[in-house]
């Protein structure tokens, strides 16, 4: 059996868990095993009825009143109960912020560890390998996972698609866990500032990386982004620095946008960056290194000094445009 | 703190195809490891008194980041030597710290985030757990006014989403790049920093069954056919991708 996390906030689904049961399902498949949906939650969670919805064997939801509000040490001992109940041979999650929180606690504590953050997978001979990107996104590396099942395996939002998810009929059950001492207090999740902008509805975005140098330059970003009536924003450590607002940022931590075009001066490409925008309808990189990870998903690429290509490239779009 | 190879190190793979051949890349400190020191450093001085133990898994190169770390303004250090730290897996990482600085008690243990070379993002999550602490992840902002018993600490959650915690000490925090501005090292802090103890263990790394083992690592696979424009020459690249986005994008 599988058992795949189904990720939610006061009963709203996080939508990458569908990505869950997606490659879920498809391993499934392959090693010929059923999968079983696990929410944790503190009530009959009205999210169940919904996952049920899929083709899965089972909706379990793992209750408990301390259950309510994520805690790294309720998840846990949640998971921990119904893993031993229910004896999976693989465990899959969607690699979220909650997930990384609490996943690599349960697989430790029964002396497992999570493979973390894949890509894909491929079935060898009844065992997964599994593909994640290292170095930054600089290299991939095949990985395999020894010893007995469990095996934690989490994927890379975007690896699997959420709408490719079969559906069929589970049936609900309820697992009542224990859940012991919480040793930390949550208080309500919020959001810093309003985002003023919203970049996820614009067509063109002109996004600025660490090669953009100083918080002066952005000002040629800015140029390039009027003649192309695109919208400016950023990688996450030109907003870390201050140079352009949080609002502006583009990535996991950021916002996740799929315009027309995508133009990304002296940005990498760190895997952060790229789950962010790399729907987008067409990318163009303008990077110094060759090998920077953003060309591997860049429609068009320029290697060189984004100082002398940017310039140039305001001055032709002016010429077209008459 | 870890060692791993630099951000912009144009990277080779080994003979072995396990991993990148780090004789030729330039090292530094991991970018959120640095982040968790500055945090570490600002708690203690906010509190007014005690110490800050640096740990360091790794091979003797690795002594870079420590004497980096005790400049800055760390007390004194422990190197965990392991000659080949990509071979082990996270647990077994976690569980040689753990071995090493259990005796400290120490009140918060702070660690990066992640790596930036095997990115298993787990040996604080783990180490929390193998030292029966609590633990909070993804931490870009620490109370340091509310210190006492408990400490109270901003999450970052997805999409600009954040969640205060307080937790009971001892806890150990992941922290995120950018939390803080990084302290340079002063002069004085260099040479102070050639009087403080580092202190030299070598673990029994035990087997561990359940650990995950790369078997090979390539460039990625391209995704998507790249038009590369200008050949080398910027100017030209950018005449070139105008006119695509022209005739072929269409968005002039």
């Amino acid at each position: 059996m599988i058992l795949v996390f189904v990720e939610h906030k006061n009963c709203v689904l996080n939508k990458t868990s569908l990505e869950a049961i997606t490659a879920a399902q498809s391993i499934g498949r392959d090693l010929g095993l059923k999968v079983t949906a696990v929410i944790p939650c503190d009530k009959d969670c009205a999210l169940a009825q919904e996952i049920a919805g899929y083709d899965l064997e089972k909706v379990i939801i793992a209750k408990n009143e301390k259950l309510g509000t994520y805690t790294p040490d309720g998840y846990a001992d949640a998971w921990e109960q119904a893993i031993k109940a229910l004896n999976p041979q693989y465990v899959v999650m969607s690699h979220t912020y909650q997930v990384r929180d609490f996943a690599p606690k349960v697989a430790a504590r029964i002396g497992r560890e999570v493979v973390g953050d894949c890509i894909r997978y491929t079935a060898v001979g009844g065992r997964l390998v599994l593909t994640r990107r290292i170095f930054l996104g600089k290299l991939d590396a095949d990985v395999t996972i020894g010893g007995d099942a469990p095996y934690f395996v989490t994927f890379q939002s975007g690896a699997f698609r959420g709408d490719n998810a079969v559906k069929g009929t589970a049936a609900v059950e309820t697992m009542d866990v224990n859940v012991g001492e919480i040793r930390m207090i949550p208080e309500d999740p919020f959001q810093e500032a309003k985002a003023s902008v919203d970049l996820t509805k614009s067509e063109i975005i002109v996004a600025v990386g660490r090669g953009i140098k100083s918080q002066e330059n952005i000002a040629l970003a800015q140029q390039l982004a009027d003649v192309l009536g695109a919208d400016l924003a950023a990688s996450r450590p030109i907003c870390d620095s201050d140079w352009l607002p949080i609002d502006r940022q583009i990535g996991s931590s950021g916002q996740t946008v799929a315009p027309k075009v995508y133009i990304a001066l002296g940005i990498s490409g760190a895997i952060q960056h790229i789950v962010g925008m790399k729907n987008a309808g067409t990318i163009i990189a303008v990077n110094k290194d060759s090998e920077a990870p953003i060309f591997d998903i860049a429609d068009y690429g320029i290697v060189g000094d984004l100082f002398e290509a940017v310039p140039v490239m305001v001055e032709e779009i002016k010429k077209a445009k008459g | 703190m870890k060692q791993v190879a630099n951000k912009d190190a144009v990277l080779r793979i080994g003979p072995d195809e396990k991993w990148i051949n780090e004789a030729d890349v330039s090292q530094q400190t991991n970018e959120s490891d640095g982040y968790a020191l500055e945090e570490a450093l600002r708690v203690k001085e906010a509190k007014g008194e005690g110490e800050v133990v640096v740990c360091t898994l790794g091979p003797q190169s690795a002594k870079t980041v420590i004497k980096d770390a005790l400049a800055r303004g760390a007390d004194r250090a422990i190197h965990v030597v392991v000659d080949n730290s990509n071979k082990i897996s996270p647990y077994q990482i976690a569980k040689a710290i753990a071995d090493a600085i259990r005796d400290e008690n120490a009140d918060l243990v702070f660690a990066g985030l992640q790596s930036d070379d095997a990115s298993y993002g787990q040996t604080g999550v783990v180490l929390a757990e193998l030292l029966g602490i609590p633990h909070a992840t993804i931490v870009i902002e620490v109370d340091r006014s509310s210190l006492g018993e408990t400490l109270r600490v901003k999450r970052e959650l997805e999409s600009g989403w954040y969640q205060w915690f307080t937790y009971k000490l001892p806890s150990l925090l992941t922290i995120q790049s950018g939390i803080s501005q990084i302290r340079y090292a002063s002069l004085k802090g260099i040479m102070a920093a050639k009087k403080k103890e580092i202190k030299d263990v070598t673990p029994s790394i035990e087997a561990f069954a359940g650990g995950q083992t790369i078997e090979k690592v390539y460039m990625p696979l391209k995704t998507k056919q790249t038009q590369m424009l200008g050949n080398g020459d910027a100017k030209a690249g950018a005449v070139e991708l105008v006119e695509k986005l022209k005739t072929e994008v269409r968005v002039i």
